[in-house]
């Protein structure tokens, strides 16, 4: 299991609110941490999670939703 | 090399200065990279076993200290060679027995690959046990010191967070710290390296020059 992921299936609260902040602009971890107020070394370790899971992707701007990452986000907000 | 030169070879560590090898290790808090903390200092720490008296009054100390750590831009690790399920099971138990919540990861060494890599394992203390290790990591990962602690030593918080001090102000002010110091105590100003040098600091009016190589300042 990751932990970006619940035993449900569901996005986790932290991973959803990475998706949120990410989904318009791409943003890089530094940043992320900042504006959720966690420690940058949590953010980096979910960002990897969400990386492998095919969530983000790690671009030059910073971190960017892809097509599963909004689609997953999409299937939170049903 | 013989097989018994390699069983002889002492596992090596890394010291003081060196970049501090990294890792991917499962903690309390999800799967994490020593590489996470760049960018912030951490405090890299072994103890020999969960539900052990000594380790539990060292958790809650660390923890004692994190909220002061965390203002100066320092993480807390720990390590052990023991199942997730028991530091997770160890820290619910210190918050339900001892009212203090664990707020730092802690690894899950049961392969010892931390405790080996960073030498936290004295065989002839303990074979199996990392003994009390604690490595002061600076925000580019470099190790800037380390400190060992036997078995049945437990380790003292003040001088984790005095050295922790000691080495960012001598980072920011390029100084050094003299025995003892404290944060806002006089620091020691660098050694002359030249005859001139140590002439022109004889001279000296704005600091307390006591003789050219030990001079002091208040910062």
């Amino acid at each position: 299991m990751v932990a970006c992921v619940t035993d449900r299936g569901n996005l986790s609260e932290q991973a959803k609110k990475l998706l949120e902040l990410i989904k318009i602009q791409p943003k890089p971890a530094e940043q992320l941490a900042q504006l959720l107020d966690v420690p940058l070394f949590k953010v980096r370790a979910s960002l990897r999670e969400m990386t492998d899971a095919g969530l983000v992707v790690d671009t030059v701007e910073g971190y960017t939703v892809t097509e599963k990452g909004h689609e997953a986000l999409q299937r939170q907000d049903d | 090399m013989s097989e018994l030169m390699i069983a002889n070879t002492p596992h090596s560590m890394p010291r003081i200065g060196e970049k501090a090898p990294d890792f991917e290790a499962v903690t309390t808090h999800g799967t994490l990279r020593l590489s996470d903390y760049a960018g912030s200092w951490l405090i890299l720490f072994s103890h020999p076993a969960d539900f052990t008296p000594v380790c539990t009054t060292e958790f809650i100390a660390f923890q004692e200290i994190y909220p002061e750590l965390k203002k100066l831009g320092v993480e807390l690790l720990g390590v052990s060679v023991d199942s997730l399920y028991s530091h997770i099971a160890w820290t619910r138990n210190i918050e339900e027995k001892m009212g203090v919540k664990i707020e730092f990861p802690i690894v899950a060494d049961l392969d010892m690959n931390v405790a080996k890599t960073f030498g936290m394992i004295m065989p002839e203390e303990h074979s199996t046990e990392a003994v009390r290790a604690v490595f002061i990591i600076d925000d580019k990962q470099v190790i800037r010191a380390i400190i060992y602690y036997p078995l049945s030593a437990g380790r003292n918080m003040d001088e984790v967070l005095r050295l922790i001090q000691a080495l960012k102000t001598a980072d920011a002010h390029h100084v050094a710290t003299p025995a003892n110091w404290r944060p806002g105590d006089a620091v020691i100003v660098p050694t002359p390296s030249t005859v001139e040098a140590a002439e022109a600091r004889m001279k000296e009016k704005d600091i307390e020059v006591i003789d050219w190589y030990l001079s002091k300042k208040k910062i």
